[in-house]
């Protein structure tokens, strides 16, 4: 992958509120045409931290530069605010039409009307909403609203966008129909985005990058697939969830069985992906069994993997194994077999589990 | 009855023949609640838009100082204007006293605190985020506190409407600071007020359906407005 440019820089941010320190980040960046999720619990600090960067929150200390440039008066983050766009948890409409809604930013920006004109239309068409136009904002669905106020911010055509929890409380079909929309512009256009989600396949998707937050922290950074399978300590691990994620490329669809390549190796599962597809493929530990010689009979497990142990840990009732298969596989064993079997780092063993056990993500592809 | 009868039909000839009098009171009323509501919604809008977006010390018993401001008392008003425009009061100068500008002032200091409280309530209405949404979409704080007030337009609508209700209605201050003086500074409740006392009854009848009018159209208005829905 080729280096690419910084967006935006931040350095030493220190916000406060009530004398009390809520964000302290040390660094943190955005490169271009990249694509972050920002995971973490309530008051982790994610909005704040999107706030901070648009200038919108009373900042302790922090250097904020833009594509080089240092932002530091008021008028610089005017400026900066006018290159960007957010979308919040609420869609927060103006009390006019769809068309006015969507028209705003523009005309905030002292755009002339004519090129307004063309602009919101082609905003109102790319998100279904041309024949809506005159229609009021006050009486809209949850979902026509997400949809009005996606709209008004992409018709500002931004090189940055910021989008806080945008599709809470949809119902799943919803969600899926508005991120496909906003993932396919976000590409098309090579915007840099920031995306605050509690959803971790939707991370998991869309993202380039994944930053974890607590307490006002960074926590971790990195792909998807390094912070979901590698997590930096116990706090991570929760929240991300114990699965493994494994990158791979789909090679083949026959009737609904898939076969996805991992490192040199055939995963085999279910779902409708297409050959060429990147994907994520999900294996929780608890689906995975170990054995240590080859099984004898015929099993209806059509995923066999022979690898090594290399590393033990005790979760309670059970023991986390780590297994190295060419890829990093996690299994959970109960501590009878795992006396039974007795296992021990370093020792050879064969992992299995279901078809039906992976789950598949497609990812997006830089 | 017949009293009460002949009055009504009277009254309804006086309307029907545009009396001139009646007329005129009633333009007085109009020009004069009119002129005081435009100047509490130049003073109540801004300064109590103003206090709304902004947090600074005291501000909790400014607002309460509003809010009772609300409602008080015509007469009140009216004892507090009549010494300030006292011949040798601080403001005497100004021969002020039993003009319709009396009348105004003490209208205006009626109906600020009424448009004024409900502005500030109006604008702490608002979403809490809309303002960061407003700034995100490119605003200057000029262009956010001026989008605020059009996304407050309805309620604050409705205050205006509620200061105009409060003043036209109002009879003690006008009758103290302006005299129920005849063609002169003689509005729609003063001249009930006399008529009444006189017995005429069928005057005060049809000056009191003006007024009704009046109030009738105000709360046409309001009622309309409290029924729209906020959109997402």
């Amino acid at each position: 992958m080729k280096m690419r440019q910084i967006v935006l820089e931040q350095k030493d941010l220190r916000v406060d509120r009530g004398g009390v320190q809520i964000l302290d980040i040390p660094s943190f960046c955005l490169y271009e045409n990249e694509f972050v999720s920002l995971i973490g619990p309530n008051g982790a600090g994610k909005s704040t931290l999107l706030l901070s960067l648009m200038g919108l929150m009373q900042r302790r200390s922090g250097t904020l530069r833009y594509k080089g440039e240092e932002i530091r008066t008021e008028a610089d983050f005017l400026q900066l605010r006018r290159k960007m766009a957010m979308v919040l948890q609420e869609p927060l409409l103006f009390d006019s039409t769809i068309y006015d809604n969507v028209a705003s930013g523009l005309k905030l920006r002292g755009m002339g009307r004519s090129e307004i004109r063309s602009r919101v239309m082609t905003y109102l068409e790319r998100f279904n909403l041309a024949d809506m136009a005159q229609r009021s904002a006050r009486k809209l669905s949850g979902g026509e609203a997400r949809r009005v106020s996606l709209a008004r911010a992409f018709a500002v055509e931004p090189e940055l966008i910021f989008f806080d929890e945008p599709f809470a409380n949809l119902d799943p079909p919803t969600r899926q129909a508005l991120t496909d929309d906003m993932d396919r512009i976000i590409r098309e256009k090579g915007i840099s985005a920031v995306l605050v989600t509690h959803d971790q396949s939707e991370a998991l998707r869309m993202s380039d990058r994944i930053v974890v937050m607590n307490g006002g922290r960074l926590v971790q950074e990195g792909t998807p697939a390094a912070v979901m399978n590698h997590p930096v300590n116990e706090f991570v691990a929760n929240f991300v969830g114990m699965e493994t994620i494994l990158e791979g490329e789909v090679i083949r669809n026959h009737e609904q069985q898939v076969a996805v390549a991992v490192c040199g190796q055939e995963v085999d599962t279910v779902g409708d992906a297409e050959p060429g597809d990147h994907v994520y493929c999900c294996i929780r530990p608890e689906n995975v069994s170990v054995s240590t010689s080859f099984p004898k009979e015929k099993t209806s497990v059509r995923n066999l993997f022979s690898g090594t142990i290399t590393e033990i840990s005790s979760m309670g009732p059970f023991l986390k194994l780590r297994l190295d298969c060419d890829f990093q596989l996690t299994s959970y064993v109960t501590r009878e077999s795992f006396t039974e079997l007795a296992l021990y780092e370093g020792r050879p063993v064969f992992a299995s589990f279901k078809a039906t056990s992976v789950h598949i993500i497609r990812r997006r592809v830089a | 009855m017949d009293i009460i009868l002949e009055g009504i039909i009277k009254a309804f000839q006086l309307l029907v023949s545009l009396d001139g009098e009646v007329l005129n009171i009633a333009l007085l009323s109009l020009k004069v609640s009119g002129l005081a509501t435009l100047i509490s919604l130049v003073l109540g809008i801004s300064v109590g838009t103003l206090v709304a977006l902004n947090t600074f010390p005291g501000k909790k018993i400014l607002v309460s100082v509003v809010n009772t401001g609300m409602g008080l008392p015509p007469v009140v008003v009216g004892l507090f204007v009549s010494i300030l425009l006292w011949r040798n009061g601080p403001l005497g100068f100004l021969e002020l006293l039993y003009t319709p500008t009396a009348i105004v002032i003490a209208q205006s200091v009626i109906a600020t605190p009424i448009v004024m409280g409900i502005t500030i309530g109006a604008m702490q209405n608002l979403p809490a985020n809309l303002r960061l949404q407003i700034l995100a979409l490119g605003a200057t704080r000029v262009q956010m506190v001026w989008m605020l007030v059009k996304e407050a337009r309805l309620p604050l609508m409705a205050g205006v409407m509620a200061g105009f209700g409060g003043v036209i209605s109002e009879v003690g201050a006008s009758i103290m600071v302006g005299g129920n003086v005849r063609g002169y500074t003689r509005v729609l409740t003063t001249a009930t007020v006399m008529e009444t006392g006189r017995g005429n009854f069928d005057i005060a009848i049809a000056l009191s359906v003006i007024l009704l009018l009046f109030c009738f159209a105000i709360n046409i208005v309001l009622t309309y407005i409290q029924q729209r829905e906020r959109p997402r």
